[in-house]
């Protein structure tokens, strides 16, 4: 009785599993499906680097897309990364540990906020100010990138959290023992430790950045064309995809599963380096 | 243990899901416009109070999605507003049930109160740059516009004639967002459903004539749309209940009184 309760679960569980990874195969299975003939047909070249995207003249280029995504997201993590891995260090190495037990469920919780809440709050606080004082629409890349650094926050604090905890304490102790100070003992010792999580903390940070698209549609001004500066507005892959979705029929929505196709070769592409790093620190 | 108890919470939560199913004789879908759609669930509300037996219920999803919709069956009535359908409609049988103008809105603090239409169309082809080419402050022109697909979009552009989008336009994809971006922004200009401006944005006259009901009415404003119900065959049963309510008097009354116009 009790064996075939435990074979239950065990089937159970393994079938659970299985959809997990049934799920990704599937989705892969199916953009690569709707996307990859509309890419051979149009011509990979062409599609990659072409910046002309006017579905209505069969114009499908997605360059300055995979521009403006790139540019979004590194703006993005020059903010959210220093900002991010600062913090961390602050809150595991300065505080104490009450204050870190209650502020680091807080930085978790700035996750489960909606895009769509820093999206609005992007469009209506942010864009204006940007507009006011630096020119331009306001809503460009400055903003995004912005809006982005903070979304990513809550990724890169709690994983470097986590990363420098893991450090042990004998490590610390010895370099204060040396003579260190307590910012040598965190600069030289601890966070070359940590390394390895830290980076993977903004990789993973980074793909949060990618595949972000509710805010960035509403800050980012959507215009699919080559920026020229960082006050310009831009269209990035996601934005791309969720815009003109639903009203696209044909060549179009092809071209939209196409992008779809891009935007998941950059991602897996994230997401594996993040996997190798980690790899990395196991294996050390 | 725990298990039986985790098959008592699923059977739960589809039963819950399921607690919907069945209790109506005949359901009506509609699908399509964001324009039409709050209206079409307003009438939907007021039907099914007078007949409890059908279950109307409204989706979005856009003019493409609602041909689409109603070609395939996945709903009753499509619902889209162009001034042209598409060959993707042909088949389908199109009803005309009310009218929109589409408001082109500039912010509150910008000098001009009228473009003739070739100006709109020079504005928003990227001729025309700056606002102090049509007698408003040196200041450049920010172009907002509806995504490619969107009725509003092919409308506008279909009216307006010839309108191949500057590269520099920003691009939001709702009513909404388009309001707000032009409501922040003193050098914006965008269109958008004429029911849903408001005193944040002010609506152009455009060729001299001001977007209000009455002169949509009258025929004088040229940015005018249709909104099309479309069915898969003639409409029959509760699906012609719904659209012949749509067209009666009543509901005509409640179409204008919430900013759009009636068919005729």
């Amino acid at each position: 009785m009790r064996l075939s309760a435990d074979k239950f679960a065990q089937y159970t569980f393994l079938g659970i599993a299985c959809s997990a990874i049934a799920s990704l195969m599937l989705i892969a299975v199916f953009s690569l499906k709707e996307g990859l003939p509309f890419i051979l047909w149009y011509g990979p070249v062409e599609f990659l680097t072409s910046t002309n995207w006017n579905p209505q003249e069969n114009q499908f280029g997605v360059g300055a897309m995979i521009v403006a995504s790139l540019w979004v997201t590194a703006g993005a993590m020059l903010i959210g990364a220093p900002l991010g891995v600062a913090v961390a260090v602050f809150l595991s190495e300065f505080v104490p540990r009450p204050v870190m037990r209650v502020s680091k469920p807080a930085i978790e919780l700035l996750a489960g906020i909606p895009s769509v809440v820093y999206g609005f709050i992007g469009m209506m606080v942010l864009a204006p100010l940007i507009r006011r004082h630096l020119g331009g629409p306001g809503l460009c890349i400055l903003s995004a990138a912005i809006v982005l650094g903070i979304m990513v926050l809550p990724t890169v604090i709690s994983i470097s959290v986590d990363a420098i905890g893991a450090v042990p304490n004998s490590f610390r102790e010895g370099a204060l023992a040396l003579g260190a100070t307590r910012w040598q003992a965190v600069r030289m010792v601890v966070l070359k430790a940590a390394r390895s999580g830290i980076v993977a903390s903004i990789i993973l940070g980074m793909g949060r950045a990618v595949g972000e698209t509710m805010a960035v549609i509403m800050v980012a001004g959507n215009t699919p064309r080559l920026p020229h500066g960082l006050l310009e507005p831009v269209r990035t892959l996601t934005a791309n995809i969720a815009i003109e979705m639903s009203a696209a029929i044909g060549r179009h929505r092809e071209a939209l599963f196409a992008t779809g196709v891009v935007l998941f070769v950059v991602i897996m592409g994230l997401n594996s380096l993040a996997m190798a790093v980690m790899r990395r620190k196991g294996a050390r | 243990m725990s298990i039986a108890k985790l098959t008592v919470l699923l059977v739960g939560v589809v039963a819950v899901m399921c607690g919907g199913c069945g209790k109506h004789a005949e359901s009506v879908t509609l699908a399509g416009s964001t324009a039409f759609a709050p209206f079409a669930e307003k009438l939907g509300g007021q039907f099914m109070a007078i007949h409890p037996g059908v279950r109307i219920s409204v989706q979005g999803g856009g003019s493409t999605v609602g041909i689409q919709s109603a070609q395939q069956g996945k709903a009753q009535i499509g619902m889209a507003d162009m001034v042209k359908l598409p060959p993707e409609a042909d088949g389908l049988t199109a009803v005309v049930v009310a009218r929109d103008g589409v408001a082109v809105i500039v912010n509150p603090a910008n000098l001009v109160t009228n473009l003739s239409m070739s100006q709109v169309r020079d504005i928003f082809c990227g001729k025309i740059a700056n606002w102090k080419s049509v007698g408003g402050k040196d200041a450049l022109i920010t172009v907002v516009s509806r995504e490619a697909g969107s009725g509003t979009r092919s409308s506008f552009e279909q009216i307006v004639g010839n309108v191949k989008l500057t590269s520099g336009a920003l691009v939001q994809d709702s009513n909404g967002s388009i309001r707000e971006t032009v409501a922040g922004d003193s050098q914006a200009i965008g269109y958008l459903s004429h029911g849903l401006v408001n005193s944040k944005i002010k609506a152009l006259i455009v060729d001299g004539v001001p977007c209000t009901v009455e002169a949509v009415v009258a025929g004088k404003y040229a940015l005018v749309r249709p909104i099309f119900l479309l069915t898969k065959g003639a409409p029959k049963g509760a699906t012609q209940a719904f659209i012949d309510f749509v067209l009666s008097e009543s509901g005509q009354t409640q179409i204008r009184k919430d900013g759009l116009l009636p068919a005729k």
